[in-house]
């Protein structure tokens, strides 16, 4: 598959969001990719190299825990051997030095055995054997004198092979112990010297393999019976729980579960004679103790690291999806803004200009009935000529409504040249307030003046400002029931703005609403509203190099907030008469 | 006194102005027109008027150039501007260029009247005054009066 085209498909499918998808649904969305991604970098090589390191450790510490084991069991079946082989030769060699006649006798048989027993651990007896099976010498502990082996498999083995050495078996005192027999064969006869061995020597070179107490040494024969006591296993001639028939002479390794339930491993190395086998048997924990140790620790730091991964991704995702959506919001807020700066801008000088064009036929209207007038009061009486007057004080007025209209569009009611002077904003809002207690009186309207205890002194124009605050709370005034409520509030916004609001708990405004309520013409007054109020109120602000924020929602009242410079600052050119 | 008053109106909009001029005339003023602003200096080079209701906006010259040119020939004469275009810079450059008053379309009868009148009286008080000091002989200080700017 192509590789890019891959890497592509998945970079839209996580990356990629629609923006016309819901916004919050979004924001959710590119969170759990940059997750999702985030992780799949992080945890899944981290994963990968642990698993790696892993089996790459399992396989080397494996390794260099069974190589010594391999090698103790080399020397150690070298050591058993030597052993076995040191009776043999010795056996052997006293058959050699003496004669059958020699050893017949008692006392020379009785002198070697002491020998034997003092150069020589572990020889127990040693008997001369005639070559058809009667013991007819014997030194030990035991009487086995004229005793007849003709019969026994290991006479006729060692009549044939020269050499025989026995199983372990238990004597007549119940200790373990094995038999030696070396054949001689001269001309006139054959006879046979055996010997018997004690096998507790084989702990001796047992414990020289210096084990842990958990794991177990032992010996057994072809058949898997014990001829040495094991610690977990059994005792001599017990059978062994595991199948060794695998036929080596090489060390052998295999893994298993041993009756009491432990994962061991069993190594074993096949002995030359009598094809004993040296087992040596490890639990898996012990010869792993390294590993499980470090496997235990990796997945410590692995489960810890994976933990802090997923936290600091899972913040770093919280903390970028925010910085978006807040970066988002601010492009969007900035975005309305000045779409809503240069709506009224546009409004205003399509306002202007055509408040422009109407002042002339207005002024011809003006004029006509003017003079229409004038002429009625140099005439002399004649027919309907108080109606006439009547209906042209009608034109008269309609054209006064229209002036009105075009001169509030044009800003003529604030013709006047903004004259900055210090003055003290708490004061001119206290008589604004001034202006409508009268009606708040009679209504019964709760005004609370809520002001920062040190307001700074502002430079501003005193009339404009009063007309602004007289339009907001004229507005709030008509937005409240009866007995409604309308906060001021002043305040230090920073060291360069002071921020008033007026808040009202009226009916609120809809969110079309907010979006035109700047807009001249636009009033959701029933009747006698030109719509003109807060138009007018946001050009003033704005040159005074204010600026005015309204915030509302149905149901929860209305919340106008002005915002002025503390110095002069003309502000731009936004208000009509400046655009034409 | 009154009908010695001489009004110019300046305004390229001839209903209006015929209509005013009408009215002013019943108001016992002296009333001229002219329709554009070349018309209008060649109006007042042939007889200076008192005052003088000019609009912004004309073909042609328009009324800022007819308020420079006849402030800097006749200072005397007191120019009402009366206008429906116009902004506050206008109101500005008008009242520096020497405009009496700035007056917006539509305007009053009454207004404009009492502004005409309010003009005529500033026209005649500084040659009454140098004249005053011109018969007491101290004709230096009546061509003081005269020659100082408004």
């Amino acid at each position: 598959m192509n590789v890019r085209g891959w890497f592509g498909s998945i970079y839209k499918r996580l990356l990629h969001i629609h923006k016309a998808s819901d916004a919050p649904d979004r924001y959710l969305a590119l969170r759990r990719n940059i997750t999702v991604i985030m992780l799949l970098v992080t945890i899944l090589p981290l994963g990968i190299m642990a698993g790696i390191n892993h089996f790459q450790y399992r396989k080397s510490i494996k390794n260099e825990v069974i190589e010594p084991l391999r090698v103790l069991l080399g020397k150690s079946r070298h050591s058993f051997q030597l052993f076995l082989e040191e009776r043999l030769s010795t056996v052997r060699f006293v058959g050699s030095a003496y004669s059958y006649e020699q050893l017949t006798h008692e006392r020379t048989l009785s002198r070697v055995f002491r020998v034997l027993k003092d150069e020589f651990d572990g020889f127990v007896d040693i008997g001369l054997i005639d070559g058809s099976g009667v013991q007819v010498s014997y030194a030990g502990p035991y009487n086995l004198l004229d005793k007849d082996y003709s019969g026994q498999s290991w006479f006729q083995e060692v009549v044939i092979r020269d050499t025989y050495i026995s199983d372990v078996f238990m004597g007549y005192r119940k200790f373990p112990h094995l038999a030696i027999a070396v054949q001689r064969v001269e001309e006139s006869r054959n006879w046979i010297l055996r010997a018997t061995i004690d096998t507790n020597l084989f702990y001796e070179l047992i414990s020289a393999m210096g084990l842990d107490p958990e794991a177990d040494a032992f010996i057994v024969n072809q058949e898997g019976i014990l001829q040495t006591r094991s610690r977990f296993y059994g005792d001599i001639l017990e059978e062994i729980p595991f199948d060794l028939s695998a036929q080596t002479y090489g060390p052998h390794l295999m893994e298993t579960v041993d009756p009491q339930g432990r994962e061991v491993m069993v190594a074993y190395v096949g002995l030359e004679k009598p094809s004993f086998r040296l087992v040596v048997v490890k639990p898996r924990a012990l010869v792993l103790r390294t590993w499980i140790t470090l496997q235990g620790e990796m997945f410590f730091v692995f489960f810890v690291s994976v933990i802090v991964i997923i936290v600091i991704v899972m913040k770093l995702a919280d903390a970028l999806v925010t910085n978006i959506k807040e970066a988002d919001d601010r492009r969007e807020a900035a975005i309305h803004e000045l779409e809503q700066t240069q709506k009224l801008s546009a409004i205003g000088r399509l306002a202007a200009g055509v408040a422009h064009e109407i002042n002339n036929p207005l002024s011809i209207i003006n004029e006509k009935s003017g003079l229409m007038k004038d002429l009625l009061a140099f005439s002399g009486d004649f027919a309907k000529k108080e109606r006439f007057e009547q209906l042209v004080d009608g034109v008269i007025r309609s054209v006064g409504r229209c002036k009105t209209i075009t001169h509030r569009l044009l800003g003529f009611a604030r013709r006047k040249e903004v004259y900055f002077e210090e003055l003290n904003l708490n004061a001119l809002i206290k008589d604004v307030i001034g202006f409508l207690e009268k009606e708040m009186v009679y209504r019964n309207i709760d005004l609370r003046f809520q002001t920062a205890d040190e307001m700074p002194a502002i430079s501003s124009d005193q009339g404009q400002l009063q007309q602004v605050f007289l339009n907001i709370m004229t507005n709030a005034l008509g937005a409240v029931d009866d007995g409604g409520r309308v906060i001021v509030t002043t305040w230090e916004e920073d060291p360069k703005t002071v921020g008033v609001s007026i808040q009202d708990n009226g009916p609120g405004m809809s969110e079309e609403t907010i979006q035109r309520v700047f807009d001249p013409f636009f009033t959701t007054k029933k009747s006698g509203g030109t719509g003109l109020g807060l138009f007018i109120t946001y050009g003033i602000v704005k040159k005074l190099g204010g600026d005015i924020k309204v915030h509302s929602k149905e149901g929860e009242g209305a919340t106008f907030t002005v915002y002025l410079p503390k110095t002069a600052k003309q502000g731009e050119a936004s208000s009509p008469e400046e655009i034409s | 006194m009154d009908k010695n008053i001489k009004v110019l109106l300046v305004d390229d909009e001839e209903e209006f102005v015929k209509t005013l001029s009408e009215r002013i005339q019943m108001r016992d003023l002296g009333s001229n027109i002219a329709y554009n602003g070349e018309q209008a200096l060649k109006v007042v080079k042939d007889e200076v008027p008192d005052v003088m209701i000019l609009d912004l906006k004309m073909p042609g010259i328009d009324g800022m150039e007819v308020l420079k040119r006849v402030k800097k020939a006749y200072p005397q004469v007191q120019v009402i501007m009366l206008t429906g275009h116009g902004s506050e810079k206008d109101e500005k450059e008008a009242r520096k260029l020497g405009a009496f008053d700035y007056l917006q379309k539509p305007a009053d009868i009454d207004t404009i009247v009492g502004t005409i009148r309010k003009a005529y009286k500033k026209r005649i008080e500084k040659p009454l005054m140098a004249a005053t000091f011109a018969e007491a002989g101290d004709f230096d200080s009546a061509k003081d009066i005269m020659d100082r700017d408004d």
